[in-house]
């Protein structure tokens, strides 16, 4: 019952989206160029099937490895400033100042920076957009580490290194997948900034764009779609991850 | 008087803190002998430097001036003969109550077999009654039973030296009596010199061989008083005549160490 439940209840939920969607172009009667329809939509994913498959592929690939690298880096990061307070201190304005600088600036240079490298521009905006959180949650995870758990290693001798693996990098992650799952989202949004406005750089976000230049626009909405079906993808193997890693950290409500 | 080697000694201990504001005295020429296998409480009032004490005993941290020693050897850095437990129980959540309890063996037992590992935890989870939780999550248990699993926790690996650092601070009143009978009968079964910070002068009285009352910071010891209850006691003689007069006595040093008695109790508590 339960498990019907839970697959049951965000099938009707989407499809309540759709047929209202649907029911609002049809009201008001708009064209596509306003605003396509969930009917006008099946066309346009028939018509390019293969470029979608190949597109969301790239798209996806880059996604998963910029994230990758902004987990590595991030978590590199967070460590330090979790260890230190002097690092800490030094590196958290600039880390928030890196922050604060809208990527899509950061795009254009990046291309000019690596022309024609598609794969590395793109992986490496996914990356700067995402690892910030990363970064921020695991250092907090670290430096908040109350005295008392380190001491009950440390007491017996024990290295600094078997506390981090015993104890605090453990505890951290229940923190970090938390960020995991903000960086994801993240992430995605990155690779689709570059693709868009990188030319001939391909994925989704290069479909997109075709489907403007082209004046597609139910291709346009398409994309949307298949980015959004993209982004929950991701977004659950998170979440299947963090169950399967930190799932001892949901408090059962009974 | 017959004299008995000291197990853990602190010899003339002077620490501060250094802080923004200036180095922040919390010990002050602080002498104190436990005799092995002795139960010594240490009593004083809050931020009087009681916890600073047991990170040195541990040898976490190293004091300014003085020195202790431990069996015979001066302590310079932590050593696995030692077993701690604190008024937070840290158990590890991702853990079972069983794995917890094992961890210190993780880095201090390794020559002894897997199952024989296993076979301790068992005996102490259930000495201490927690006799089928070993598969539970620390979650799942009470304050006071995490308090049990961290008492386990802490003798696992059979350390020479228990260090309690207000462990039953945080339980409510009848939990923490449950907890002073179970501590009684560890120190039964278990060979330990104990050293219990506490600010409950009825735990100190019913658990520990002497009382030490340090005074406010920078801590000295302001007075020692020997239990002159019968070794074997019971909740009971908490509330019998020694009991009562043992507990006057403490709480009027106590005052004293708070700078809240008149002049005269000081002399009369000068050793």
């Amino acid at each position: 019952m339960n498990r019907v439940r839970k697959i049951a209840v965000p099938l009707v939920a989407m499809a309540l989206f759709l047929a209202g969607w649907e029911w609002l172009v049809w009201v008001n009667g708009w064209p596509t160029y306003k605003m396509a329809a969930p009917s006008d939509l099946w066309p346009a994913f028939w018509k390019f099937r293969w470029l979608f498959v190949e597109y969301g592929w790239q798209t996806l690939w880059r996604t998963v490895a910029g994230l990758a690298l902004a987990i590595v880096v991030g978590v590199a990061i967070g460590m330090v400033m979790g260890f230190s307070r002097t690092v800490r201190d030094g590196l958290y304005p600039l880390l928030v100042g890196f922050n604060a600088i809208p990527k899509a600036t950061v795009v254009p240079i990046l291309a000019l920076m690596f022309v024609g490298q598609h794969d590395m521009n793109t992986i490496l905006v996914a990356f700067m957009i995402s690892f910030f959180p990363i970064a921020v949650s695991v250092s907090i995870g670290l430096s908040t580490l109350e005295p008392e758990y380190r001491d009950i290693l440390r007491s017996l001798g024990a290295s600094q290194m078997t506390v981090f693996w015993k104890i605090a990098l453990p505890k951290t992650l229940p923190e970090f997948f938390g960020a995991l799952k903000v960086a994801v989202t993240l992430a995605f949004i990155g690779t689709n900034l570059m693709e868009i406005i990188s030319p001939h750089g391909r994925g989704l976000g290069a479909l997109f764009d075709s489907g403007k230049i082209s004046s597609d626009y139910p291709l346009m909405f398409a994309v949307l779609i298949a980015l959004a079906v993209l982004g929950i993808v991701l977004y659950y193997i998170v979440v299947a991850l963090e169950k399967t890693f930190a799932g001892w950290a949901e408090r059962s409500l009974t | 008087m017959t004299y008995t080697p000291a197990h853990i000694e602190l010899r003339e201990i002077t620490h501060a803190y250094r802080t923004d504001a200036g180095p922040l005295p919390v010990l002050d020429n602080l002498s104190i002998r436990m005799a092995e296998g002795s139960f010594t409480a240490v009593v004083g009032p809050s931020g009087c430097g009681k916890s600073t004490l047991t990170r040195l005993i541990a040898g976490l941290m190293r004091p300014d001036e003085g020195q202790v020693w431990l069996g015979g050897k001066m302590v310079t850095s932590p050593r696995p003969t030692v077993g701690m437990a604190f008024q937070n129980p840290v158990l590890l959540e991702w853990r079972t109550i069983l794995r917890n309890v094992m961890l210190p063996l993780e880095i201090v037992g390794q020559r002894k077999s897997k199952s024989d590992q296993e076979a301790r935890a068992r005996d102490l989870l259930a000495l201490v009654g927690l006799e089928g939780f070993e598969d539970k999550r620390p979650s799942e248990l009470s304050g006071g039973m995490r308090q049990r699993a961290s008492l386990c926790r802490a003798l696992v690996h059979r350390p020479e030296v228990l260090i309690l650092d207000e462990p039953f601070g945080a339980l409510d009143a009848f939990t923490r009596e449950d907890l002073w009978q179970t501590m009684a009968r560890l120190r039964v079964e278990e060979k330990f010199t104990a050293v219990l910070i506490t600010h409950d002068l009825r735990e100190s009285v019913f658990l520990a061989d002497s009382i030490v009352v340090l005074s406010g910071r920078p801590a000295r010891s302001q007075y020692v008083m020997e239990n002159a209850l019968p070794r074997d006691r019971t909740l009971d003689d908490l509330y019998g005549s020694t009991a009562t007069e043992m507990l006057a006595t403490l709480r009027q040093q106590i005052q004293v160490a708070q700078g809240r008695a008149p002049a005269e109790a000081t002399a009369q508590a000068a050793q």
